[in-house]
Formats: C-alpha cells, sequence, structure tokens
C-alpha cells in the first residue's frame, strides 16, 4: 500500500494560468476526446465505458456505464449533470467547476453523444456564484469553438447545454430532487421506483444523472481507452480518484491519485497529501466519506482507500471526503452539527426524517451543553432505530430518500466509539472541551 | 425561458433575477414570474420558501454567510460567528441599522480546505481569522471590494450569448399532466405520438433575445430589466480567495 505515481486525470490542467479559459484548456489537449468520440460510434463509447469501470463519484458508488446501459429508449432524453455539490465536507466539484469548466463541458458532450441526448443540464449549486459565472463563459466560449450547438465540429451532433444554477439545499443535490428543482419546485425526492431517472426522469423522460468529477474523466478515458482507465486502481475502484480532506491536518486540499493503492494513513500523513495530522496531535476518529458516513477510529488508518473494502468495514467512502479530527474534538458536539445539518436540510416529506432528526439534534445538544441524562443514550438509539431499522450498514430505510438514514450513523458510531466521552458530559453536566 | 423545454423550469434563475433587481423578493415581484411562467404565485412562493438563498423581506447590502459545519466548526467557525456579532453589533440572522450587513450561519460551503470560511453575497473567503474579519468589514464598508463582491442578489454576472431551441417532452408523460402545453409545437408533438423538435429558422441571437425577454404578450416582468447588463467573459476573472485556483497537491 502506498501513494502510486501516475499522472493526474481531472486535476491535470488546476495549476495553469487561467486554468478555466478555451485558450489554456485547448492549448493543453482541450476537446480531443470529443473530436475523437464524434468519430466512433455511440455504441462503441458506451462499451468502452463498461472496459473503464468508472464509478460514479457523486457518493452513491455506481458504475457509469452501467447507468447509461439502463437509460429508456425514446425521444426526447435528456442529460443533467449533478453540480449540487453539498455534501459537508466535500468540495472537489467546486474545485472542478472553477478550475476547469471546458473539461466538464467535454465530458456532458461525450456522454450526450454516447446516450443520443441533444439537450443536456448542468444544474450548479447556487452558492457557487465564481463557478457559475465561469461555467456560463466557458458554454458561450464552446459555442463559439463549434464543440456546443449545432453540427458540433461539423459531426453533424446537435447539442444544447444549459447551465442552470439551484438556491440553496442540500437535498437536491438527490438525483430525483435535483430533477423537481430543475422543473422549478421545491426539491422534493421523488419515489423510486417508478422514477428511476432512466426510465422516468426530468418532464417524465428518460435522464441520465452523473456527477460533475464522474463525466470529467470521459476526454481522458475516450482518448486512452476505458481499459488504460480501469488498469489503474483494484477491481471495482478504478482509476484515480479525486478526495477532499479537511479538518485538523497540516495541508487539507483535494487531492487526485490511484484509487484502492494507498490507505487512510497514507492520505492523511503523505507529505504531500495530508501532510499530518496538525500540531503532532493525536488522531481520534474519521469520517472517510462525507456526513452520511459512519466514522472511523484510528485502528482503522491502515485500511486501503477501496470501495468494496471501506463497504465491507461499514462504511463508505461516499463522495471522497474525508473529515478528520485530533484529540481535541468533542465528539459529541461533532455529531451534533452533523445532526443539525440534517435536521435543517430535511426536506420534510417523511415523518421519521422530517420530526427524528429534530428530536435527535434536541437530544444531542442537551447532552453536549450538560443538561442531558444517562438514559438520553438509549433515547438517541432508539430514535436513530425509527428512522433506520436497526442501525445497520448498509442501511435499512423508512423514508423515500436516503437522507433520512444517513442521520443515524454519526450519532450510532460516536456513541459505540466514545460512549465514555457521552457520560462524561451527562455527570459533569457539561462539555469538558469547553 | 427559451432556453427550457417547460417555462416553469425557469422559475429559480428568474427568482434570482428578481432578488438581484431589489436585493430580496418582493410579493410583486413573484406575482409577476407567477404570470409570466404561467403558475399561480402560491406555487412560486412555495418554491421560493424551501430554497436558503431567497429571501422574502430585505436583507444588507452585504449577506455575511459563515459556514459552521464540520470541518469549519472544528477551525473554530463558532469563535468566528462571536467575533463577527461583536464586530457587527448584531446576532446572527439579523441585519445592522445601516442596511450594510446580514449575518447568518450558514452550512457547508465546500471550502473546507480553508476552514473556517465564509461568503459574502456568495463570493467566498478563507480561511478567515478574526482580524481578517475586521479588514473584510472595513473594505466592504469602504467599497473597496465592490468589483470582487457584487450587491446582494447578483449572482451570475455573465450572460448566455449562445442557444439552442429546448427538447419539447412528451407531452403526456409530463410530470404535471394537468397542465396545458405552453410552447409552439407541444400540441403538434402531441397529436402525432413523436414531438420532434420545432424547425428553428431564426438567428442564435435572435433566439437568445427571446430567452431573455418574456415570450409572451403582456406579462413584462420588471426582474427581465437587470438582465440589460451583459457582461462578457472578462468579467468572470473576479475570485476573490477562490478555492477553485488550488490544483490538487496528489502525484
Amino acid at each position: 500500500m502506498a501513494v502510486t505515481e501516475v499522472e493526474p486525470i481531472v486535476t491535470a490542467r488546476l495549476g495553469l494560468p487561467e486554468s478555466w479559459t478555451l485558450k489554456t484548456y485547448v492549448d493543453n489537449g482541450g476537446y480531443a476526446g470529443l473530436r475523437k468520440a464524434l468519430s466512433m460510434s455511440p455504441g462503441a463509447i458506451k462499451d468502452d465505458m463498461l472496459n473503464a469501470s468508472l464509478l460514479g463519484r457523486g457518493g452513491a458508488g455506481f458504475d457509469a456505464g452501467k447507468k447509461w446501459s439502463m437509460l429508456a429508449k425514446g425521444q426526447p432524453s435528456y442529460l443533467v449533470v449533478n453540480a449540487d455539490e453539498s455534501e459537508p465536507c466535500t468540495f472537489k466539484d467546486h474545485m472542478l467547476i472553477e478550475g476547469d469548466p471546458h473539461q466538464l463541458i467535454e465530458g456532458t458532450a461525450i456522454c450526450a453523444y454516447a446516450n443520443g441526448v441533444t439537450q443536456a443540464f448542468i444544474y450548479v449549486r447556487g452558492e457557487f456564484a465564481l463557478g457559475v459565472e465561469r461555467l456560463t463563459a466557458a458554454v458561450n466560449e464552446a459555442y463559439d469553438h463549434g464543440a456546443l450547438g449545432r453540427d458540433i465540429f461539423g459531426s453533424g451532433f446537435d447539442l444544447d447545454l444549459v447551465v442552470h444554477y439551484g438556491a440553496g439545499a442540500y437535498i437536491v443535490g438527490e438525483e430525483t430532487a435535483l430533477l423537481e428543482s430543475l422543473e422549478g419546485k421545491r426539491g422534493f425526492p421523488r419515489i423510486k421506483p417508478p422514477n428511476f431517472p432512466a426510465v422516468s426522469g426530468l418532464y417524465g423522460c428518460p435522464t441520465v444523472v452523473n456527477n460533475v468529477e464522474t463525466l470529467s474523466y470521459l476526454p481522458w478515458i475516450v482518448i486512452n481507452g476505458g481499459s488504460s482507465f480501469s488498469r489503474m486502481g483494484e477491481g471495482v475502484s478504478a482509476g484515480t480518484r479525486l478526495f477532499s480532506l479537511s479538518g485538523h491536518v497540516n495541508r487539507p486540499g483535494n487531492y487526485e491519485f490511484e484509487w484502492a493503492k494507498a490507505t487512510f494513513r497514507d492520505l492523511i500523513e503523505h507529505p504531500r497529501l495530508g501532510g499530518g495530522v496538525r500540531n503532532g496531535n493525536q488522531l481520534k476518529a474519521i469520517i472517510p466519506g462525507g456526513a452520511s458516513s459512519p466514522w472511523f477510529g484510528p485502528d482503522k488508518l491502515d485500511m486501503a482507500l477501496q470501495h468494496d473494502v471501506v463497504q465491507k468495514a461499514g462504511s463508505m467512502l461516499g463522495s471522497g471526503s474525508v473529515i478528520v479530527m485530533d484529540h481535541t474534538t468533542c465528539a459529541v458536539r461533532a455529531a451534533w452539527r452533523i445532526v443539525k445539518f440534517f435536521h435543517r436540510e430535511s426536506c420534510g416529506q417523511c415523518t421519521p426524517c422530517r420530526e427524528g432528526s429534530g428530536w435527535l439534534e434536541k437530544i444531542m445538544i442537551r447532552i453536549e451543553q450538560g443538561s442531558g441524562r444517562e438514559e438520553d443514550l438509549e433515547l438517541l438509539l432508539d430514535v436513530c432505530d425509527n428512522i433506520s431499522p436497526d442501525i445497520t450498514w448498509p442501511p435499512k430505510q423508512t423514508t423515500i430518500c436516503v437522507l433520512g438514514p444517513s442521520i443515524p450513523p454519526a450519532i450510532a458510531t460516536s456513541l459505540n466509539m466514545f460512549r465514555d466521552e457521552y457520560l462524561v458530559h451527562i455527570k459533569e453536566g457539561g462539555c469538558p472541551f469547553d | 425561458m427559451a432556453l427550457y423545454p417547460r417555462p416553469r423550469s425557469a422559475l429559480i434563475p428568474v427568482l434570482h433575477l428578481a432578488q438581484e433587481q431589489d436585493g430580496y423578493l418582493t410579493e410583486d415581484a413573484m406575482v409577476h414570474i407567477g404570470e409570466l411562467l404561467d403558475i399561480t404565485a402560491a406555487e412560486v412562493y412555495g418554491t421560493a420558501s424551501f430554497y436558503d438563498m431567497f429571501f422574502r423581506e430585505p436583507v444588507g447590502r452585504h449577506l455575511i454567510s459563515i459556514c459552521t459545519n464540520v470541518a469549519c466548526m472544528i477551525n473554530g467557525a463558532y469563535e468566528l460567528v462571536d467575533h463577527a456579532e461583536k464586530t457587527l453589533g448584531i446576532k446572527a440572522d439579523t441585519t445592522t441599522a445601516d442596511g450594510e450587513f446580514t449575518l447568518e450561519e450558514f452550512e457547508c460551503l465546500a471550502l473546507c480546505d480553508k476552514a473556517p470560511c465564509l461568503t459574502v453575497n456568495w463570493r467566498f473567503f478563507g480561511p478567515v481569522t478574526n482580524q481578517d474579519f475586521d479588514r473584510l468589514v472595513d473594505d466592504l464598508r469602504a467599497g473597496r471590494l465592490a468589483d470582487v463582491v457584487p450587491p446582494h442578489g447578483t449572482l451570475c454576472r455573465v450572460r448566455r450569448t449562445v442557444g439552442l431551441p429546448a427538447q419539447v417532452p412528451f407531452p403526456g408523460r409530463e410530470g404535471d399532466p394537468m397542465k396545458k402545453p405552453v410552447r409552439d409545437g407541444d400540441g403538434v408533438g402531441a397529436a402525432a405520438g413523436a414531438p420532434a423538435p420545432p424547425v428553428d429558422k431564426r438567428t442564435p441571437g435572435e433566439r437568445v433575445a427571446e430567452g431573455q425577454q418574456p415570450a409572451r404578450e403582456g406579462a413584462v416582468p420588471q426582474v427581465d430589466e437587470s438582465a440589460a447588463q451583459i457582461l462578457g467573459p472578462e468579467g468572470t476573472d473576479t475570485g476573490p480567495t477562490a478555492g477553485g485556483s488550488r490544483a490538487g497537491g496528489g502525484t
């Protein structure tokens, strides 16, 4: 296990001056992937995608090539790019949108061509004002360059790409809520089945929904071939991957490296990556895949950053964000903040999530502030159990979408790992870290 | 609106334009938008109220949103909020008496490598110390950051200049079957059962003009006045300490 030396794919151009402009993009090989794709048949691109074994980088980790193959026939069909990155401590798409918008546009165009789609939308999180501006400017440039619009690069293929922006709602990152929002409605997730986007998505038409990072790999995959991509990594954890590292490390940031070869320890301690825990402090816990994922203790540091390995160990890599907490962190407070987030962002459709998240937040803050009772610990788990029966991993669901079942892991794992800390809060009537 | 297969899809961007014009969403604007998109004012309000970025009452010229989610919290975000409240002399979720600043706690802003971070009118700053915050407030008050931080409500200063006509979905399969078709070509597609995109003989410029003007007569919305303010791509190169410019440090 080690950080291997491979060329970055999606972050290759990010250090260049004005990396968001067409000139920099084209000077550095931009749009060659789209030109090659247009000379191939859509079927050949889809086959190559299956070879690439590109797992969706949005959080669910579903094979993008398989997702495409499930798209129902029928015109019109749509492509919606999920750029509504809001998972706490995930900031990779933010960087890609601002730093290399043309790469996303090219990947989007390749995906559209392969799936026979002639209208695509990029739904950008509204808070990314600079990203929206750069992407809009890039779309204008791409039309002038002939990479979007009518008869792209003389191939006869037409594609219209709309940069759409949201207005602040975490739940819109869920793909069916994203489509509702794109239809101009509240971001309420739809019940699946029957509303699988591949069959019944935007306006009830077949729709491909892919994440920003996922599509950003496409130009490289088309040029180099799917098997070159899947040669990197390990099994389903193929290719390179971006990890968002944050919290108590010396060098927080987004890092792209070969997937499944490095461990959590490599990511946190390698001098070119995290550079170690700040001030030489002791590591207390990590949250391996966004706020929804169960926590790990230091004992898991030597585990490979690999999709199925982490899954088997009872958590997930999710959106690829790793939060590091050192020994100065109050576990109760951190778990409370995660629950508070889900309470605020629950869309309110399903009772277990809407009510349960509020109850959990109230109990958590009462413990943190020193008014907790010992029986609160069982009460917490009882409410969690009502949202996600048996509090298993992967979680069971009593709600329309997975936001509800995302609430219990932080509480259940922090309580499991730091039960003593919870008890100190209760017995001493306050937070020992204050 | 012409960019979208269904006019209602334009609702959120149009609400942003209304907020750009007035600084918040006035009732008048929401009624007008309802007329423009052929939905009720209640549907406009009901959608707007779902989203955190829309304000239905006036806010300060500078909306300061401090992230307090986990990565920022463990790097001192709540201490920064306390400091900001002292500096501005207000509590979070309120506005200074002179109407210059509104302070709010916000959820993860996706700049976690620069924690604690904040946005002013959705322009990013981070990491922010107490001293940085005070300097930022001084600069904003003195107008020294006017080209980086536009007035509250202005989200995208780049306007789209290109586009093709939208692909009209199967009318019979739309999510809201009671809605009458409102675009030319919709009805034709319904009858034929295979809705081909309408042949478009306009120039791109004409299409865009339609995209920025109300498609139907009699519903001239006040929100569209702001669309006249068109900036070129160079208008984008105004990022503050943007996270996007940081390259991945991996191999």
